[in-house]
């Protein structure tokens, strides 16, 4: 069957809507805690505060708006047809936001039961919308190495939840399980065979097109996901074999690459064709700058072990990766994504392209630029207070207030098209 | 030369000058941005041409299919028209806010097409007509434009 090209499949708008309006919210809700809380949350990566905070990154704001942006990229990007996007977003999103909010809970009140909720949950919720999404990347007929890395992206993601949930039941019925070992093959699929995977295979598409850069270079595009693959695989294989010594050396190649990725992208912003600074490109930038600084963090611990010593070391490192380099590329893309997507539906409505307002209406501008820039105050923080705990506090305090502008930002996204929308169609309608 | 070579190479063409008016009408410097969007509208102008006369009728007398991909192509190309349109009207007003959010829409817009072409179309194209003077007759048309 030959492809029609259209944007007819994209999914109705409230399919992306509806999870890139609810994921900044965890981000407020993980400014608050550490605000609550304060600097002995952050005294070593198995405080409960500190699993809580990881997870309302990770599967409250990073797994609503990158499942959201899945059910709108698929279609759009690489011509999948993703299988009635309306009902299986009704059926896994408020699936996914419980067992975000049960893990949570969990790991602050000790509670066995809410911790397998949150299993149930995900297997459920993650388990349909992996298996809905896998097979819309399977049927389309694009090739593309976009495809291929969101491809292993998506498994990633399978794996990363079925070993978070075999390490959930185990803190739930105490089972003896090695947790530390599992924990890092854990967080090396969620993190690497997932995250970075996709952002990966995103960048591939929209870094040339939103900036006008040249290409990411074929050998690069084919060489990254692979060789992260084998990579996790093999970091895997050795901390699940008790290897500690090689283990903790596979973070140095893991470092290495996700360098290579962030200097490429960088590398490739630099030499752009558009000129044109916008609060994407710099969120972009910051967070490539983070994944630098991951990186070289990683592998100094990974040639001097004895630099993790420091039980804030892998604080520091999980400050870098989650609100360093996945919130600040979901607020740029989402920065991107909602403008567009309000003027493809609106100019889908029989009006005169000139009567559909045009990207840059849809959120002030400035309203992006200063939120950006929030942002990156507190990042700073953040990672101070990582270091010095009498900062903690306050760090929680800014990134909450800019996630919280995040969220009204993407509000204001989704005002402006039912305002545009409610005039259209009052001005079709007089034709 | 395959059909759609020159076609390939002119899209990057495209984005280089698109660039270049946006970057002048974003400082505000009118003059230079009239002479650069307007190399850019009649360089799309061709593009889209070159396509419309040449290429798809091509393409659809080669493979019977007259209301597929041809066709929605077609639409994009009305949909880009109209954006640039509104572009050249907010040159003419110097209305910098209108010319940026009307080019940042054209150019995602433009963005996909392109992918959508170079990736699926162009092809499908370059299968169905195999070695032909289509090529020729697009480089030319896109070198004296």
């Amino acid at each position: 069957m030959h492809p029609n090209l259209s944007f007819d499949q994209a999914p109705p708008i409230s399919v992306p809507y509806r999870f890139f309006l609810a994921a900044p919210w965890f981000g407020v809700l993980a400014g608050l805690l550490l605000a609550w809380t304060g600097g002995d949350a952050l005294a070593s990566r198995w405080t409960p505060e500190a699993l809580a905070l990881a997870h309302l990154i990770a599967v409250g704001f990073m797994l609503q708006a990158m499942s959201g942006a899945m059910f709108q990229f698929i279609p759009v990007a690489v011509g999948g047809n993703v299988w009635r996007p309306s009902v299986v977003a009704n059926f896994v999103q408020p699936l996914l936001l419980l067992g975000a909010l049960s893990l949570v809970a969990g790991f602050l009140f000790s509670a066995p039961v809410l911790f397998s909720a949150a299993v149930a949950a995900f297997l459920l919720g993650v388990g349909v919308f992996v298996t809905v999404v896998l097979l819309a990347l399977w049927r389309t007929p694009a090739t593309g190495m976009t495809l291929w890395t969101m491809r292993i992206a998506v498994a990633g993601l399978a794996i990363a939840v079925l070993l978070g949930s075999l390490l959930a039941e185990g803190l739930a019925r105490g089972l003896s399980l090695p947790l530390i070992e599992l924990a890092n093959v854990h967080l090396a699929w969620g993190l690497g065979g997932w995250g970075l995977m996709l952002v990966a295979a995103v960048s591939y598409f929209v870094v040339p097109m939103f900036q006008l850069t040249h290409p990411y270079p074929l050998r690069f595009a084919r060489g990254f996901g692979p060789l992260l693959l084998l990579l996790v695989t093999i970091w895997s294989a050795l901390w699940l074999g008790d290897d500690l010594r090689r283990a903790q050396a596979m973070g140095f190649p893991l470092a290495l690459l996700c360098a290579a990725f962030a200097a490429m992208t960088l590398w490739l912003q630099h030499t752009r064709r558009r000129k044109i600074d916008d609060a994407t490109s710099l969120y972009f930038r910051v967070a490539m700058i983070a994944l630098l600084a991951f990186a070289a963090s990683g592998a100094a611990m990974a040639i001097r072990p004895e630099l993790s010593d420091d039980p804030r070391a892998s604080v520091w490192l999980g400050m870098l990766a989650l609100p360093g380099v996945f919130v600040s590329t979901i607020s740029g893309m989402m920065y991107k994504i909602t403008p567009f997507l309000n003027w493809l539906h609106l100019q889908r409505l029989g009006a005169p392209i000139s009567a559909v307002p045009n990207m840059k209406m849809m959120i002030p501008g400035t309203a992006m630029t200063v939120q950006f820039r929030l942002h990156v105050l507190a990042l700073v923080l953040l990672l101070a207070a990582v270091w010095l705990p009498a900062l903690a506090r306050v760090a929680g305090l800014f990134f909450a207030v800019s996630c919280f502008w995040l969220g009204w930002n993407l509000i204001l996204a989704m005002n402006s098209y039912r305002r545009f929308r409610d005039q259209i169609r009052a001005s079709v309608s007089r034709c | 030369m395959s059909a759609t070579q020159p076609l390939f190479q002119h899209h990057k063409h495209c984005d280089e000058i698109f660039a270049d008016a946006e970057e002048a009408c974003g400082k505000g410097d009118w003059a230079g941005g009239a002479k650069a969007f307007a190399a850019f509208a009649g360089q799309l102008e061709a593009h889209f041409l070159s396509e419309e006369e040449v290429l798809f009728p091509a393409f659809e007398s080669a493979t019977g299919m007259v209301s597929g991909p041809t066709e929605v192509m077609r639409g994009e190309h009305r949909q880009m028209r109209e954006l640039l349109a509104q572009m050249q009207q907010a040159l003419d007003e110097r209305d910098g806010e209108g010319f940026g959010g009307t080019a940042e829409t054209l150019l995602i817009m433009m963005q996909q097409h392109n992918m959508k072409e170079e990736n699926i179309l162009y092809p499908m194209c370059d299968s169905a007509l195999g070695a032909s003077e289509v090529g020729a007759t697009i480089a030319g048309r896109l070198a004296a434009a």
